[in-house]
C-alpha cells in the first residue's frame, strides 16, 4: 500500500505475513484503550480473522491520571487459525504512558514490538509510575525489545490543528492516532472504524473530524516514517461458512432472552440492579421491548430476585443476572423460587471474591455459592456457558430447563465471558428451537380443588397463572403438602418434598446432552474443565495431543445434574485433572460426587489461564 | 347468539377458602379479614383477577385464607414480588398484606420504592406494634420505654411514624383505620380499592396475645370520639363526643386543639385529601395519641401516573413504533461478514 505523504512518494514497505498476532493497548482508565482495542477487534472480524479478546480495566472509573493502578488494558489475539484465547504473550503492546509500560511490558515477549507514546514520559508521570529513570533514555531497560517512540500528544495535537478543539479535547484522539498507526502495522482497512466514527459523532462535526484525522495521521506515520520498516498481514481465517458478527458474552446472553421470548411468544421479565460485570445484560434487554422483554431496575438485589418470583408467579419467562455479592442477596428470594416450583432463570456473572473483592476481574469462585448457597436441601439445576457466543444458547437453555421442569436454574458465566469478543456465527431463525410454554387452564383435582403441587411423570408441578378462573391457589414459602400445595407440618411430607424436589432436578439429566471428550476415549490424562476456561483449556489439551501425549478435554456445561455419563468417561482415564479459577470447587463436587482422585489445578489472580500454565501442569501430572 | 357477560353476583363467602385459620382467638386480624372478605365482592373483579401478596408475620398469613390468588413470600419482600407480578400483569388486582415489622423494618426499602413508584398495589399494613409470630419483641412502631422480651428494661428506640414516612416518599393514596371499627374500616378499605396507584393503609390492629390494648384509645366505643378525629373530605377537623373541639393553625403555623366555643368554624383547619401539596397530610400524620388527637380515615388520595401503566405504555409505544421484533436484523445489527 502507498499514499502521498507531503508531496513525497514513501517507500513501499514489505509486507509481511503471520498465521497470528497478539496485540495490547494499554493507557490511562481515560486514555479510550477499550475503545481502541474494541475497534481492532472489530476491523480484523470484518476481514475474517478468528478474534479472542480480553478487556481488563480498574474499578475506578477515571483512576488518578497516570497512577500504576489506574492502567486499562485490551488485549486481542487475531490469528487466520481458529483461536481460543487472546493469548499468553503480547506481540506488540500499544502503551500511552509509564504507568501502561511499567505494568504491561512483563507480558511482551522478547523481540517483540513496543510502541509507546513518548510525550507522556515527562518527570510526573515517570515518578507516578515509580521510574527513577526514564526506561527510554535508558539503554538497558527496553533492550530486547523493538521500541517505538511516537510524539502521539504532539502528533495528535499537529493533525487537529485548525478545528478550534482545546488541547484536552485534542488529547482525547490520540487514541485513534495509535489505533491508525496499529491498522498501519497490520494492514488493516480502516473503513468500519471510519463508519462507526462517523454515526457515533455524527451530531459533532467538529470532533468527528478531528477523530478521522487522527486515526489516519496514526496510519499515514507509519507509513512515512522510517521507525517502521516493515509491515504484517494475517490471512483470514477459515472459519465454518455462514455470516459472522462480533460478539461478547453480555450481548449474547441478552440476544439470547430476547430470542426465547420472541419464539415462544411469552414476554420475558427482566428484574436486575446494577453491578459490575452483569449491567450490560440489563442495559441491552431494556431496548429488546419489541421482541418482548419487560425490564425492571430493582431497588435493590432482593427487590430484583423477588420481583422475578412475582413475575413468574404471573405467567412470565423471569430472569435477573448479578455478580457475587448481589447474588449473596438473592439466597433468601431463590429459595422461595425452589420452594414455590416457579421457572425463573438467575444469571451470575461471576467477578473476584469474597465480598467485593475483584469487581472488574474474573474469577469462577461462585461455583459453591451458585450450588449450595441457600439455607435448606435447595437442590437447583445449573448450567455454565464456555464462550461468549455459548452464552446465547445457554440463555436458551436455561429458560427451556426453568420451564419444562418448573425451577429456578442458575448459569454461570464470568468477566471473561461476560466482555470478552469472539465472532459468532449468526443462527437462522429456522435453525432456532422454541421453548414450549404451557399454563394449566384445566382443574385437575377430580372435581375438587386444583392441585397445583399434582406431578407428572418427571414430577413437575403445573402452571396456573392469575387470571385463570377456577384455579385459584397460594403459593409460599412454607412447606407444602404434595398435591394440594397446603402448608403442611407433616414430617413424612417433609421428607418427601425434598426427596421430589432433588430428583426433580436429577430428572433433568434425561433431557441434556450426554459429555463429550475432546480426544481419545481412554488414555493417560482428562482434564476436566467448566465455564471460561474452555478456550485456554482446549488449546492446551490440543497442543499436548499435538506433542504426542495422550490428553483429553471434558468441558462441562451441565453441572447440576451432570451429564449421565460423566461417571463412566472419569473412569477411563489413568489421571483427571480440574482446572479452575477457584480454589478447588468443582474439584471438590467431582471427588465427592464419583470418588475420583481427581488433581485440582487452581489460580486466582483476576485472569484467565494462560496456555502455558496449563501446558506446565499436564506435562507435570503426565511425568509424575 | 348472545353472550351473557354479567358478572356472577359473588358475596364474602365465595372469597373464603377452605384453609383453616390459625390466627390466635380474638386476634384483631380476624376483623380485618372479615371486613376484606365484605368488600372484596362490591368491587367488580373477578377472583381470579385478584392477587393477594404477603410477606412474613402473623398478618402475612391472611393470603391463606382468601379464595383468590395468592402468595406467601419471604419477610420484608412482598411489595417487591407484588410490583414485579404487576409490571409483568398490569390488569391484575394486587394487594400486599403486611405488618409494622415486615414492612417497617426488614422490608421498608421494598415499601419505600413501591410508594415512590406509585405502583397499582394496594398495601395494607397491619399495625400491632410488636413482633407477634417471634413471640413479642418490640417492632419499629412500639412506643420508645415498651418492655418486651427483647427490651426487658424498656426499648429505647424512637418509633417510626408509617403515615408521615409514607407521605415522605410520595404516596398518592394514606389513609388509617382500627381493626374493630368495622364500618370505617370497610370504607377505608373501599377507597384503597378504588384508588388508582399505590394505596397504602395502617389499620391498628390489636395482638391480644403481646401487646392488647395498645389501641385501646381508638377502639373503645365511649371514648374513642374523644381521641380521635374522623377525616372528612371538606369539612373542619372536630372531634370529641359533643364535637365540641378542634383544630387550627396558630399566628406560628403549628397545629393547636382548640375549645369550640368562641371559636369559629371557618378558623379551624379543613381537611382536603386532594391537596397536590403533601404538607397538609404530613401535618395530620404528626398528630399521635396521646400527645393529640389522632386522625383516622383517608389522609391523602391524589392521582398520579402509576409505574406499571408508565411501563406497560412505554413498551406499546416501542412496539407499535417499530413493530414485531425481527431477531433476524437484531442478529445481523453492526458489522457483520461472510464466510464461504
Amino acid at each position: 500500500m502507498s499514499q502521498d505523504v507531503d508531496g513525497s512518494q514513501p517507500v513501499e514497505k514489505p509486507l509481511e505475513t503471520v498465521d497470528s498476532v497478539v496485540i495490547r493497548f494499554c493507557g490511562d482508565s481515560g486514555d479510550g484503550m477499550q475503545l481502541a482495542g474494541t475497534q481492532f477487534t472489530n476491523v480484523s472480524a470484518v476481514f475474517g480473522n478468528d478474534v479472542s479478546t480480553f478487556p481488563d480495566f480498574p474499578a475506578e472509573i477515571r483512576a488518578p491520571a497516570g497512577s500504576l493502578f489506574g492502567v486499562s488494558g485490551f488485549q486481542l489475539c487475531f490469528s487466520s487459525n481458529d483461536v481460543y484465547t487472546p493469548g499468553d504473550a503480547v506481540d506488540t503492546l500499544v502503551a500511552m504512558n509509564p504507568a501502561a509500560l511499567k505494568t504491561n511490558v512483563g507480558d511482551l515477549v522478547r523481540g517483540g514490538t513496543l510502541i509507546v507514546n513518548e510525550d507522556a514520559f515527562d518527570r510526573s508521570n515517570l515518578q507516578k509510575a515509580r521510574y527513577e529513570i526514564d526506561p527510554l533514555k535508558d539503554e538497558n531497560a527496553l533492550a530486547g525489545y523493538r521500541v517505538h517512540k511516537v510524539p502521539m500528544t504532539r502528533l495528535t495535537r499537529d493533525a487537529v490543528e485548525g478545528l478550534g478543539l482545546s488541547n484536552s479535547d485534542a488529547d482525547r484522539c490520540k487514541n485513534l492516532f495509535a489505533l491508525g498507526l496499529v491498522y498501519w502495522l497490520y494492514d488493516r482497512d480502516a473503513t468500519p472504524t471510519e463508519d462507526w466514527l462517523k454515526s457515533k459523532f455524527a451530531k459533532n462535526p467538529a470532533i468527528l473530524e478531528a477523530n478521522l484525522r487522527a486515526l489516519k495521521a496514526g496510519y499515514t506515520f507509519g507509513l512515512a516514517t522510517e521507525q517502521f520498516t516493515v509491515h504484517y498481514k494475517v490471512p483470514a481465517a477459515k472459519l465454518a461458512p455462514g455470516r459472522y458478527r462480533k460478539i461478547t458474552g453480555n450481548e449474547a446472553l441478552a440476544m439470547g432472552l430476547a430470542t426465547a421470548a420472541k419464539l415462544s411468544g411469552r414476554e420475558v421479565f427482566f428484574g436486575g440492579y446494577p453491578i459490575t460485570p452483569a449491567s450490560d445484560i440489563l442495559h441491552d434487554l431494556s431496548k429488546f421491548k419489541e421482541f418482548g422483554v419487560r425490564t425492571f431496575q430493582a431497588e435493590d438485589e432482593i427487590a430484583a430476585i423477588t420481583s422475578v418470583i412475582g413475575a413468574a408467579f404471573g405467567g412470565a419467562l423471569a430472569v435477573t443476572a448479578s455478580s457475587g455479592p448481589g447474588i449473596a442477596l438473592k439466597g433468601e428470594g431463590i429459595g422461595l423460587g425452589v420452594m414455590t416450583e416457579l421457572p425463573m432463570v438467575i444469571i451470575n456473572v461471576q467477578r473476584g471474591g469474597p465480598s467485593t473483592g475483584l469487581p472488574t476481574k474474573t474469577e469462577q469462585s461462585d461455583l459453591f455459592l451458585s450450588y449450595f448457597g441457600r439455607n435448606g436441601d435447595c437442590p437447583m439445576p445449573l448450567l455454565a456457558a464456555q464462550s461468549p457466543g455459548d452464552c446465547f444458547d445457554m440463555a436458551q437453555e436455561a429458560l427451556r430447563i426453568a420451564v419444562e421442569f418448573m425451577t429456578p436454574v442458575f448459569l454461570l458465566t464470568d468477566g471473561y465471558l461476560a466482555n470478552g469478543a469472539e465472532p459468532w456465527r449468526i443462527p437462522k431463525i429456522d435453525e432456532l428451537k422454541p421453548i414450549h410454554v404451557k399454563y394449566q387452564t384445566e382443574n385437575n383435582g377430580n372435581g375438587d380443588g386444583y392441585l397445583p403441587y399434582l406431578r407428572d411423570e418427571n414430577l413437575v408441578r403445573p402452571w396456573a397463572v392469575p387470571g385463570t378462573p377456577g384455579l385459584e391457589h397460594r403459593l409460599g414459602g412454607l412447606e407444602k403438602a404434595d398435591r394440594t400445595g397446603n402448608v403442611s407440618y407433616d414430617n413424612d411430607n417433609h421428607q418427601r418434598m425434598t426427596n421430589v424436589r432433588r430428583q426433580k432436578v436429577a430428572n433433568i439429566a434425561k433431557t441434556i446432552p450426554l459429555q463429550e471428550v475432546d480426544g481419545p476415549e481412554s488414555g493417560d490424562l482428562l482434564v476436566v474443565s467448566w465455564g471460561g476456561t474452555y478456550g485456554a483449556v482446549r488449546t492446551a489439551t490440543q497442543a499436548a495431543r499435538r506433542k504426542g501425549q495422550s490428553v483429553a478435554h471434558c468441558h462441562l456445561r451441565y453441572i447440576n445434574p451432570f451429564p449421565s455419563n460423566l461417571g463412566e468417561i472419569l473412569q477411563r482415564y489413568k489421571k483427571v485433572m480440574v482446572p479452575e479459577l477457584n480454589t478447588g470447587q468443582l474439584w471438590l463436587i467431582l471427588r465427592a460426587q464419583f470418588l475420583v482422585d481427581a488433581i485440582g489445578f487452581n489460580k486466582v489472580k483476576g485472569k484467565p489461564f494462560l496456555v502455558q500454565e496449563l501446558t506446565d501442569k499436564m506435562d507435570e501430572i503426565l511425568a509424575s | 347468539m348472545t353472550v351473557d357477560t354479567e358478572l356472577p353476583v359473588l358475596t364474602a363467602k365465595d372469597f373464603a377458602s377452605d384453609q383453616e385459620i390459625r390466627w390466635c382467638p380474638r386476634c384483631g386480624d380476624y376483623s380485618i379479614l372479615a371486613q376484606m372478605k365484605k368488600v372484596l365482592p362490591t368491587l367488580g373483579v373477578p377472583r381470579e383477577k385478584m392477587v393477594f401478596v404477603s410477606g412474613i408475620g402473623c398478618s402475612s398469613r391472611f393470603p391463606y385464607y382468601v379464595d383468590t390468588y395468592g402468595f406467601h413470600s419471604i419477610h420484608g419482600r412482598a411489595p417487591a414480588v407484588a410490583t414485579g407480578l404487576k409490571v409483568a400483569r398490569p390488569e391484575l388486582m394486587v394487594w400486599v398484606i403486611t405488618g409494622d415489622g415486615d414492612a417497617l423494618s426488614i422490608g421498608g426499602n421494598h415499601l419505600l420504592h413501591a410508594i415512590r413508584r406509585n405502583v397499582d398495589l394496594k398495601i395494607i399494613m397491619f399495625n400491632n406494634q410488636i413482633y407477634g409470630l417471634t413471640k413479642g419483641q418490640y417492632s419499629p412502631t412500639s412506643p420508645q420505654g415498651k418492655r418486651t422480651k427483647s427490651t426487658p428494661y424498656g426499648s429505647v428506640d424512637a418509633p417510626l411514624n408509617p403515615l408521615a414516612v409514607a407521605i415522605g416518599a410520595g404516596a398518592t393514596f394514606v389513609a388509617r383505620s382500627v381493626d374493630v371499627d368495622i364500618k370505617h374500616l370497610g370504607m377505608v378499605l373501599e377507597r384503597a380499592a378504588a384508588h388508582k396507584g399505590t394505596a397504602f393503609v395502617e389499620v391498628y390492629q390489636d395482638c391480644n396475645v403481646f401487646n392488647t390494648g395498645a389501641f385501646e384509645f381508638a377502639s373503645k366505643k365511649d371514648s374513642k370520639q374523644d381521641h380521635c378525629i374522623y377525616l372528612e373530605q371538606g369539612r373542619p377537623l372536630v372531634f370529641g363526643s359533643d364535637r365540641d373541639q378542634g383544630v387550627r393553625l396558630n399566628e406560628a403555623g403549628e397545629v393547636e386543639v382548640v375549645k369550640l366555643n368562641g371559636v369559629k368554624e371557618d378558623d379551624l383547619l379543613f381537611h382536603d385529601e386532594q391537596r397536590e401539596d403533601p404538607s397538609h397530610a404530613f401535618r395530620l400524620a404528626q398528630l399521635r395519641w396521646p400527645n393529640a388527637p389522632e386522625p383516622m380515615g383517608v389522609f391523602r388520595a391524589v392521582e398520579k401516573p402509576t409505574y406499571d401503566e408508565a411501563v406497560d405504555q412505554q413498551y406499546k409505544e416501542r412496539r407499535a413504533k417499530v413493530g414485531e421484533g425481527d431477531l433476524e436484523a437484531l442478529f445481523n445489527s453492526g458489522d457483520t461478514w461472510e464466510v464461504k
